[in-house]
């Protein structure tokens, strides 16, 4: 998941803050109780890898609906592109967690009636009502992929395995430690707190008092120094591994099997803390002009075949359970290498991302928001 | 040239460029929804105020310590080579060189800052080659070291160029003339050539500023922890947290600090050599 393509999000980005994202997003719309017809035509927001022809082929050649897919760099980036001008521009988005809510918060998509898609009753629990993509048990996209953000270590500097996070916040690591670059890379810190700090009482990751977020920005900056290099792309990672002197870091798996494959010795394990991970639903805009089309995309995406398929390609775990057979028939030991098969504890033990807002539930309205985490992040940074 | 003529490109730069400054000008004024993220058309001077707080002030600083560190390295190694251009090398190797110098800025901005990461990786070419000679390994991969001289390598031409048409500007008489009085080779260096090449230093290094200001790649790239750049918040806040209005407020400061610099600079004719 390359949550940063920095030459993209900048020119899209310049012309985003130019064209000033306008309101205007109608509540009323009524949750569809059937799919009709295809309108034969689809428009998407996807993360590149997710609108491949081998599985887009099938779906065009089924209902009719000729899929244009454009591809985001960040998550502000589709954020951007599914309000910039009031929205309606594209039918479905392929938001992460960390932009999801702010989508819904935005009025930018509709509320999804989950019984018109058969193979939802197939997910794993855990994606059937996410948090990210489900608000005041109402419906607002459907889970697709995720992946957690596990600890990678070089199996030769470290034969006995790290169990814990602490190993990325030790001294004993210093100038060997890779972690991403990313305001959302302070939840890790809160988890890690959460455990080895109760007293802080951090209960979500994601829903940080002033207080508490201070104490992970402490706990951030004494971990700076130890710091081979905040990592921006998968492959800036993947070359420190190689042959940057970084032997330990917070990691994704698609880094993990790339290494691995390229002969690394390197590990990853989810430590006894938990782990992050990011999730992907897809949304339908409020002000979709092909919402049968729309329906019909998310009812092929997340049937057992097209979900093994792009679970494989872009290296990343699947949320319908009928999928591990058919990874495993795709290409074999596939299910197990992408944890596709784990039992419903493993699953739940991930905290995946979601945007950080200041009404996080505890009725106070006194969490820190996206905003504050991106300037905790420079501060951090220094 | 009447004004009829010449007006439409001056309405298309004022209509494209000075509008888009007055809009980040605006931008900067007004704030965003936490809960939404959208623009909050609601004037107020927060995030002109907020510059001031931590760490912004020491970001500036170390922006600025860059660019002059990147401008000075550059120019003491223009200007002898510059020199050897005009004044050494015959037409043939001049051409040459001349080519070699702009040869860097056919092949993608990126494509030579990730060979620079290749050369100085712990297991790169410059440990090798300072292995080879029987030297320590030097890791300054990931540093500010590193962005220092990958900097001032991406920005060599910009300054070499103008550097060598000043140089190039300066009549054989003159240095006769300084010979005839007397003048020997560092006096005539000192007192005639290094003045009359003042403009196209100071030319160059609006560039080399300029451009080291406004970068956030190679911070990125290149850059370790503690090597944030005016460009990065500016990036940060626009790419990834979606404050384009803080963005706008934050990028007035290179723009205050080059308007600054160009002042300095008129004063010392680098306008009559670009």
């Amino acid at each position: 998941m390359k949550r940063i393509r920095f030459v993209h999000v900048a020119l899209a980005a310049v012309v985003a803050a130019l064209v000033v994202p306008a309101a205007g997003v109608s509540k009323g719309n009524a949750v569809p109780s059937s799919v009709g017809k295809g309108e034969g035509k689809l428009t998407m927001v996807v993360w590149e890898g997710y609108a491949e022809k081998q599985w887009v082929s099938p779906f065009e050649k089924a209902t009719g609906c000729k899929v244009s897919a454009k591809y985001a760099g960040s998550s502000n980036d589709m954020f951007n592109l599914m309000t910039s001008g009031g929205g309606g521009q594209y039918d479905v988005v392929s938001a992460s967690g960390d932009a999801s809510l702010r989508l819904i918060y935005a009025g930018a998509v509709a509320e999804v009636n989950v019984k018109l898609i058969p193979a939802y009753k197939d997910f794993y629990k855990a994606f059937q009502s996410p948090p990210h993509n489900t608000v005041g048990g109402k419906h607002y996209g459907i889970s697709i992929q995720f992946g957690p953000n596990v600890l990678m270590y070089n199996t030769k500097s470290f034969p006995k395995r790290p169990t814990s996070w602490n190993a990325i916040y030790s001294p004993a690591n210093k100038g060997k430690i890779t972690i991403p670059d990313n305001p959302i890379q302070i939840a890790d810190a809160a988890l890690y707190l959460s455990k080895s700090k109760p007293a802080l009482g951090i209960k979500d990751p994601y829903e940080l008092t002033k207080q508490q977020l201070d104490a992970v920005v402490a706990l951030l900056k004494t971990q700076r120094p130890l710091i081979k290099k905040y990592w921006a792309l998968a492959s800036d990672q993947i070359d420190l591994f190689k042959n940057g002197g970084s032997t330990i870091g917070a990691s994704w798996p698609y880094q993990v099997n790339t290494l691995a494959d390229a002969k690394v010795p390197v590990a990853a394990l989810i430590p006894k803390e938990g782990a992050t991970g990011w999730a992907d639903s897809y949304m339908v805009s409020s002000k979709a002009q092909h919402p049968n089309c729309a329906y019909q995309w998310m009812q092929y995406i997340t049937q057992p075949k097209p979900q093994a398929q792009q679970a494989i390609y872009f290296g990343e775990t699947p949320v319908n359970k009928k999928a591990c057979k058919v990874m495993d028939t795709l290409s074999k030991g596939s299910c197990a290498k992408y944890s596709a098969n784990k039992p419903e504890t493993y699953y739940r033990s991930i905290k995946f991302w979601k945007t950080p807002v200041a009404d996080c539930g505890n009725g106070q309205k006194n969490c820190m928001d996206l905003r504050a985490w991106t300037t905790a992040w420079t501060q951090v940074k220094g | 040239m009447t004004f009829g003529q010449i007006s439409a490109p001056v309405a298309a730069f004022v209509f494209v460029y000075v509008a888009a400054v007055v809009v980040l000008l605006i931008q900067g004024f007004w704030t965003t929804d936490s809960f939404t993220g959208k623009v909050v058309h609601t004037w107020n001077l927060d995030n002109y105020r907020a510059i001031a707080d931590a760490p912004y002030p020491r970001i500036i600083f170390r922006t600025i310590g860059m660019a002059a560190a990147v401008t000075v390295t550059c120019m003491v190694l223009a200007f002898p080579y510059a020199y050897f251009m005009v004044r050494v090398a015959g037409p043939r190797l001049r051409v040459v060189l001349l080519v070699a110098t702009v040869l860097p800025l056919w092949v993608s901005y990126l494509v030579r800052v990730y060979s620079w990461r290749l050369i100085l990786n712990p297991d790169g070419a410059l440990n090798w080659a300072l292995n080879l000679v029987g030297l320590p390994d030097l890791n300054i991969a990931y540093t500010n070291w590193a962005m220092w001289i990958v900097f001032t390598y991406i920005w060599f031409p910009f300054m070499v160029l103008p550097v060598y048409a000043a140089l190039e500007r300066i009549p054989q008489s003159y240095l006769e003339a300084s010979a005839d009085l007397g003048g020997r080779g560092p006096t005539t260096l000192r007192r005639v050539i290094l003045p009359l090449a003042v403009p196209g230093l100071a030319a160059g290094s609006i560039f080399t500023f300029s451009l080291t200001l406004g970068d956030y790649i190679a911070p990125s790239l290149v850059g370790g922890p503690g090597s944030s750049l005016i460009g990065t918040v500016v990036f940060e806040n626009l790419g990834l947290a979606n404050n384009a209005p803080f963005a706008a407020a934050f990028a007035t400061v290179p723009l205050a600090i080059m308007a600054f610099y160009l002042l300095l600079m008129k004063r010392l004719g680098a306008f009559e050599s670009l």
